[in-house]
């Protein structure tokens, strides 16, 4: 894991202090709230219906056993005992008091953490392939370079006052664990047949009102020289982003307003202005941040056998467990979707849990996944049985990864003063409708994502099922979408037709589950698949026929 | 309706008037320029000015043939939310423009070191800004992350000079 | 339609209602505003002590309010889905 060092610490100290000199003038009323706003939205800070809610960062989702714990701390300490893990691999606490920030800065700051740029017209906060460094189908970790990425964008002179938001993610398999094509920029780890690195960059996608596939701006831009190429793109959305209109005010509009061919050559042209500058860190850098994500010693004699004589721990092992690259060792996924519970959502008891569990099971490493659940990524086979029993004794073993329970929910009206409907009591109820986990498991692989309004923090469009809270006169509303996915094969789910209340809308899932697992080809077909084999003819006649 | 987000659309608002005044925080050595600032159409079409005012949506590298003739470029803030200003500031210096680049009009204190690292040298906020605030933001930041146009090291190259 | 004043207080967050001299978490207390209520805001714009202010509609009568949104109907009784943190303004179950 990457570990401050003086000049990164003395960076965080300085923004930290700068950011209680703004609150102190903003409560002494040397500043607007107009003025004070972006100051703390750059601070992760957002006045949401019942207090302040507060997004810190979690760089590419990783951190260590000491960084959670201290996460707890604060939802102890300055929040209401819990916290809410995001699909932007964040956390956020929703009762935090303006004027207790600065010792909640101060705190995360102990721990190398902090909330810069967690919000606002900025770069956010860098997100990454949760199993990075464990999987096998990884050219290399991805994370040196997303690091690099947080680092030339943590007060980047030039962009901290964009058009809009800006979310760059990086992976480095064909397998699509982190959503790169729905990113501002998307970028993929690549290695050619001369052995080198590099990346192919994904530019324009994004969710929101008017969701967008990224689009290929370059096949290959070589590892030593992506943040050069980082800032071309930055600096082409700077000057020519649309400022009139916020809903058009994403990179994605851009480049369709100016076609991908246009845009790729302005970028250039940029890019041949800014590559002689020396922007590029040097590779002593690269280096420095490499080593810092080495693998762990792995123990070459781990053996590479499980005993899966409890049937519940087989069925968590099927379920949440993944081949690692190292024999001997497994990925472990634990769900944060237990039965009745709030998606996302962990109390500081399970996470002093997971600190702890992390810290004997897991070489001290956990990821949060944009599927809000929580990832150790090197767990010995031997102590899986020990781990998941740690688990199951805090409520963290529920053994329904990817399953229809599993479902990713934005905080909706419960939280949101932007939401036009409640996510959370949707996602519980029809958690509620399946619970039996066989189920569960014959319906196999399926996402359902909801969010409370237009703006799609839950990801809707790249639902299998995507749940869209809208207005109706007042009352709360639900579209229904279908089709959408988030992975390598990324589609973007479609309006399936008239929209239903609260109830109708648990209804009309249960009947196009019904429906698919009466229409599937075989116990492999997933939801997704039957549905891209037939279209949304007969989806619709199940529902609304 | 309120802006819970801060989302706001900001472009077409209006630029400051022109006012050819000495900036009122400066930094340079050289002494100010006094002479009118046009606006870049009027500079374009010839006239004979070596000062010059450009506004968020005009392109900057249109002065990129003149600056050998400019002691002055002006880039305007209507509203603070708007950036593209550190963008048009930050060609300027790369092409290396070394005359004064000033930051005029929704100019706040908590923008200064962005701009003093993007290379505005002189400032003309609407509203005065107290000098104890902008000297404090100003000495804030001990390290930068990335190059921009002030010649400040980053860390990367602190990391990795010879001999550290 | 009644309406009553609400915002969010700066140094806290909290969700506040005005009671004619002063504000209260409780929505009980609010009274309900007439045609001062732009003139209000205004001044608590100006104030800048005060986050957000606005006027909603209610139905009910005084020490009984009952907002006609959900949205402020969650605001004075905290998040639907965790019932124990409920404010003690206005009960989850009317959401
Ligand atoms: C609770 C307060 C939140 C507010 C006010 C908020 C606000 C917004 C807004 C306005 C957008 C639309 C951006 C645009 O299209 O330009 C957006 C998009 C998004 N938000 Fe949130 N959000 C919140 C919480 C969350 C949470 C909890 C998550 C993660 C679970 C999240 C993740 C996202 C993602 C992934 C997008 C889509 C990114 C895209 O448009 O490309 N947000 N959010
Ligand atoms: S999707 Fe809408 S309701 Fe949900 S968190 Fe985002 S802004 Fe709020």
């Amino acid at each position: 894991m990457y570990r401050y060092d003086q000049y990164d610490q003395a960076i965080v100290d300085a923004r930290v202090a700068e950011f209680k000199d703004q609150v102190a003038r903003r409560l002494r009323g040397e500043i607007t709230e107009d003025q004070f706003k972006p100051l703390r939205l750059m601070n992760g800070l957002y006045l949401q219906l019942h207090a302040y809610m507060l997004r810190v960062a979690i760089p590419y989702g990783t951190l260590s056993g000491t960084q959670m714990r201290m996460l707890a701390h604060i939802a102890r300490k300055y929040d209401r005992d819990y916290g809410h893990f995001t699909t932007r691999q964040n956390i956020q606490y929703n009762w935090i008091k303006l004027e207790q920030f600065a010792d909640l800065l101060d705190d995360l700051s102990k721990v190398e953490m902090h909330a810069f740029q967690t919000s606002g017209n900025c770069i956010r906060n860098i997100s990454s392939d949760q199993f990075a460094g464990a999987a096998a189908d990884e050219v290399a970790d991805p994370r040196p370079y997303a690091e690099l990425l947080r680092q030339w964008s943590t007060l980047h002179p030039e962009f901290s006052f964009l058009p809009r938001k800006f979310k760059i993610a990086v992976i480095a398999s064909d397998t699509d664990r982190a959503a790169i094509q729905l990113h501002d920029i998307g970028l993929q780890l690549r290695r050619n047949d001369a052995g080198e690195l590099g990346f192919r960059v994904y530019v324009g996608g994004g969710m929101g009102r008017t969701p967008v596939i990224g689009s290929v701006v370059r096949d290959w831009i070589p590892v030593g020289q992506f943040l050069s190429y980082s800032e071309a793109i930055l600096r082409v959305y700077n000057r020519h982003g649309r400022r009139d209109n916020i809903y058009k005010a994403r990179i994605k509009i851009l480049v369709n307003e100016l076609g991908v061919e246009e845009f790729t050559a302005q970028v250039e042209a940029e890019w041949a202005e800014l590559a002689p500058l020396g922007l590029d860190a040097p590779q002593a850098e690269y280096d420095r941040i490499i080593a810092q994500f080495a693998p762990p010693a792995f123990d070459l004699a781990a053996p590479d056998t499980l005993d899966l004589s409890d049937p519940d721990f087989a069925v968590w092992v099927k379920q949440n467990v993944h081949a690692h690259k190292a024999p001997g060792y497994a990925i472990a996924t634990i769900s944060l979707k237990p039965k009745r519970g709030i998606p996302g959502d962990a109390s500081s008891a399970q996470m002093d849990a997971v600190a702890d569990l992390a810290e004997k099971y897991a070489h001290d490493e956990i990821r949060v996944t944009h599927s809000q659940n929580l990832v150790l990524a090197h767990v010995k086979k031997a102590d899986l049985y020990a781990l998941w029993q740690g688990l199951d004794a805090v409520g963290l073993a529920t053994p329904n990864l990817d399953l229809v329970s599993d479902i990713i929910a934005c905080p909706g009206m419960d939280y949101c003063t932007l939401a036009n409907a409640r996510s959370i009591p949707i996602a519980q109820k029809i958690a509620a409708k399946f619970e039996d986990l066989e189920t569960q498991r014959d319906i196999g692989e399926l996402k359902i994502k909801v969010s409370g309004c237009i703006n799609g923090c839950g990801h809707h469009h790249a639902g299998h099922i995507g749940i869209l809270g809208v207005d109706k006169k007042g009352e709360e509303a639900y579209q229904l979408l279908l089709g959408g996915s988030g992975a390598e094969d990324t589609t973007l789910a479609k309006i399936l037709g008239p929209g239903f209340d609260e109830d109708g809308i648990v209804v009309a899932v249960e009947k196009l589950i019904g429906f698919y697992r009466g229409a599937r080809s075989g116990p492999q077909e997933r939801f997704l698949d039957t549905y891209r084999r037939l279209g949304p003819a007969p989806f619709k006649e199940a529902v609304y026929g | 309706m309120v802006d819970h987000q801060d989302q706001q659309a900001v472009a077409g608002a209006a630029s400051p008037p022109l006012d050819d005044a000495p900036a009122r925080l400066r930094f340079r050595s050289d002494a100010p320029f006094e002479s009118p600032i046009a606006p870049l159409a009027d500079f374009l079409a010839g006239g004979n000015f070596a000062a010059v005012r450009v506004d968020p949506g005009e392109d900057v590298r249109t002065l990129l043939p003149h600056l050998d003739r400019l002691k002055l470029v002006e880039i305007a803030f209507p509203k603070f939310r708007d950036g593209r200003g550190y963008s048009s500031a930050r060609i300027l210096r790369e092409a290396g423009f070394e005359g004064e680049i000033r930051a005029a009009g929704d100019v706040l204190v908590d923008q200064l070191g962005f701009m003093r690292r993007v290379g505005f040298d002189s400032f003309a906020p609407n509203r005065p800004l107290d000098p104890a605030v902008v000297a404090a933001t100003l000495a804030r930041f001990p390290h930068v992350y990335m190059k921009a146009a002030d010649g400040l090291a980053p860390v990367w190259a602190l990391r990795h000079q010879a001999g550290a | 339609m009644p309406r009553l004043l609400t915002g969010n207080r700066l140094e806290t967050g909290d969700v506040l209602w005005w009671t004619g001299r002063d504000w209260s978490p409780l929505i009980r207390d609010a009274v309900a505003i007439g045609d001062e209520g732009d003139a209000l805001i205004a001044s608590l714009v100006a104030a800048e002590r005060i986050n957000d202010p606005a006027l909603i509609d209610v139905t009910g009568t005084p020490g009984n309010w009952l907002p006609t949104t959900t949205r402020e109907r969650v605001r004075a009784s905290g998040p639907s889905v965790r019932a124990d943190l409920a404010r003690g303004s206005l009960s989850t179950d009317v959401i």
